[in-house]
């Protein structure tokens, strides 16, 4: 239960992180002055509870959507495995983002 | 047998039989976008600590173009079509419905589009 809403959750969320994807882009074809403007709105303090929220958000979805594929083939279907991917994806999100942001900050990106 | 008299099929009402390529197509760009996001993850955390001429030069290599163009592209139809089966199954009303996944539909369309457009410029050399 707490997993497919999750999944919806995270996939909302996502739909802004695309839209600021599409706004680097946009950004970067308008220049340095946009592309600096850009960036300091997602260097800000906001900025990056946003993208720590994006990362965590897209290792969830990214693993989640994993386990609705193995689903789909028929497998993994029983409580007891479906508790356990329930874990695995938990613990890959958290592990997965703690991985991002340390290798981010280690080599100077915050 | 059926109650359902032949007006309330032609109204609509019942399976449009689109539902499987919804799904399938769905499931198709889901997977193309595994190893997409994971690729599209490690370019922002390079990117994040590039300036304005590095990430020009950056996207100007055919790899790294292709790769940002196929993420946005895929990740657009795939946000198009996940936050239209959360509309159809959130939104009762028919017009608001409608006005909600025509939204949907052109917001994804036009800033995919936009996206896809600026990084063919700054990778074409027009930045």
């Amino acid at each position: 239960m707490l997993t497919s809403i999750l999944h919806r959750v995270t996939g909302v969320g996502l739909y802004l992180g695309g839209l600021i994807a599409a706004a680097w882009a946009i950004s970067l074809a308008a220049g340095p002055e946009s592309y600096a403007t850009f960036k300091a709105l997602l260097g800000s303090p906001l900025g990056k509870f946003v993208m720590f929220g994006m990362t965590l958000s897209v290792f969830y979805h990214l693993a989640n959507g994993v386990r609705h594929l193995v689903w789909d083939f028929g497998h993994g279907l029983d409580i007891k495995s479906a508790n356990a991917s329930a874990w695995t994806v938990f613990g890959f999100t958290l592990a997965a983002t703690v991985a991002v942001w340390a290798i981010a900050a280690q080599i100077g990106a915050l | 047998m059926s109650f359902r008299t032949p007006l309330s099929t032609a109204r609509g009402l019942g399976s449009a039989k689109h539902g499987v390529g919804h799904w399938i197509s769905e499931r198709v760009a889901a997977v193309a976008l595994v190893p997409l996001v994971i690729w599209g993850v490690y370019s922002v955390i390079l990117l994040a600590r590039m300036d304005y001429y590095e990430a020009v030069e950056w996207i100007g290599s055919p790899v790294n173009a292709t790769l940002m163009i196929l993420t946005i592209a895929v990740s657009f139809m795939h946000m198009q079509s996940g936050l239209r089966v959360v509309i159809e199954d959130y939104v009762y009303s028919h017009l608001n419905k409608a006005a909600c996944l025509l939204a949907n539909l052109f917001v994804c369309g036009l800033a995919g589009a936009l996206a896809i457009m600026s990084i063919l410029k700054v990778a074409l050399g027009g930045a």
